[in-house]
């Protein structure tokens, strides 16, 4: 059967993408980031991952305008790189898992998760930007990847509790699936950051912090947290967090945390990531 | 009466934030329309060359379309557009999206990107507008 080895929370900032594509990580303002992905990059390559649940947000680049679903998940063989304004980012094809994805499609819905499903979806930078992170500049990504895009753009999002459950409905999902399979599950976006009106800017270390210490043992702190206050302690944009808890949510009750990293800043944004292990 | 953690009205105590719902959504549906119809470079092309013959294609309101031809992305912001959409205005016109988001804040570019590398603007005082904290 299927099993979800490990979990990575990450942010997925555009600039780190605009970064990497025009080979500045060894300027002194990105080094940083880019130094502490090489564990992440190194851990991948030991892996050896079939499949990555991707949970990232659309930023008004395939969904939002017409359509707007709480939950969507991507059911195609492939997905185009969409282009946000400044041309496709160059990156390798993104191929899906059309039949592990259909086969979540069901368990989900039948545990009362009435998701979206994309027959064709666009990704954007929430979705490449974490693939080059993780995985470096290759001419085919080592995965398949299973798109699962969340508002976090229009109140309400969905709740920190309901990102929770579905990680563990997730979880339950994958363990049914007969063929083995090693999956990993990502939760991007974040961390603190705000990208409008006069408060745009804020960065909240104690809280991005918190959020860090408590994803291991704690969850139930950080699912207790509202949507206002996400809004308040971490940005209107910073509420990209709650998909960390999907990624959380489907690891189990005991995890061990493997890496860490946490830096102000990437353009107007917290960078931070975590790598967890379930235990047994 | 369903309870609920807070009243919604809190989402408008949050100092120079406004919350992007439903209904601002259907009031920048059009503006958001023109933005991400410049995902297509030939759409950038033909807004570049005619800006105001190229907003008139879409159904925004004079107000919405006057902000775009001023890159104010305050007022965007006011009249219910979503920073997610407005960037594909300041991509085409090469900003970064650093240089969009500070031109929402009393600073300038160069003092907003020194706030960002000295740790970004704290949440003190930041939090509530009632509450001042």
């Amino acid at each position: 059967m299927a099993r979800i080895t490990s979990g990575i929370g990450s942010s997925h900032v555009p600039a780190i993408g605009a970064a990497f594509d025009q080979g500045r990580t060894q300027e002194p303002y990105w080094k940083p980031v880019f130094d502490a992905y090489e564990w992440v990059k190194a851990f991948e390559e030991a892996e050896e991952p079939d499949v990555v649940i991707l949970c990232y947000n659309d930023h008004a680049s395939a969904m939002m305008l017409d359509v707007v679903p709480t939950f969507a998940l991507g059911m195609a063989e492939e997905f185009d790189v969409a282009d946000e304004g400044w041309g496709k980012r160059a990156v390798p094809p993104i191929y899906g898992d059309p039949v592990l994805a259909a086969h979540l499609a069901e368990q989900l819905v039948i545990d009362e998760f009435d998701l979206t499903l994309m027959n064709s979806l666009d990704v954007d930078h929430g979705l490449t930007v974490p693939l080059s992170l993780m995985f470096g500049k290759v001419e085919a990504w080592p995965v398949r990847v299973i798109p699962l895009a969340v508002n976090v753009t229009q109140f309400p999002t969905p709740s920190a509790e309901r990102c929770w459950q579905l990680g563990v409905a997730i979880r339950d999902a994958v363990e049914s699936y007969p063929a083995g399979l090693n999956v990993q599950i990502w939760g991007t976006g974040g961390m603190s950051h705000q990208l409008q009106g006069e408060r745009a800017g804020l960065i909240n270390p104690v809280f991005d912090n918190m959020f860090l210490d408590k994803l291991s043992d704690r969850t139930d702190e950080l699912r207790a947290i509202t949507r206002l206050e996400f809004l308040r302690e971490a940005g209107t944009e910073g509420i990209e967090l709650i998909m960390w808890l999907i990624m959380r949510g489907a690891l189990g009750d005991k995890v061990e945390e493997l890496n860490r990293f946490y830096h102000v800043p990437a353009s107007n944004t917290a960078v931070g990531h975590i790598v967890l292990r379930p235990v047994g | 009466m369903r309870t609920r953690l807070y009243s919604l009205d809190e989402l408008n105590d949050i100092p120079g934030t406004t919350v992007f719902n439903a209904m601002r959504s259907r009031q920048a549906y059009h503006l958001h329309k023109f933005c991400m119809s410049l995902m297509e470079e030939d759409n950038r092309t033909k807004f570049r060359a005619d800006e105001r013959g190229y907003l008139d294609k879409f159904r925004m309101s004079d107000e919405q379309k006057q902000a775009v031809l001023g890159r104010d992305f305050t007022r965007l912001i006011d009249l219910g557009g979503n920073i997610y959409f407005l960037v594909k205005l300041s991509n085409t016109d090469g900003w970064s999206t650093q240089k969009a988001v500070s031109s929402m804040t009393t600073m300038t570019p160069d003092e907003y990107a020194a706030m960002m590398r000295a740790g970004g603007r704290s949440p003190e005082g930041q939090r509530s507008i009632r509450g001042k904290k």
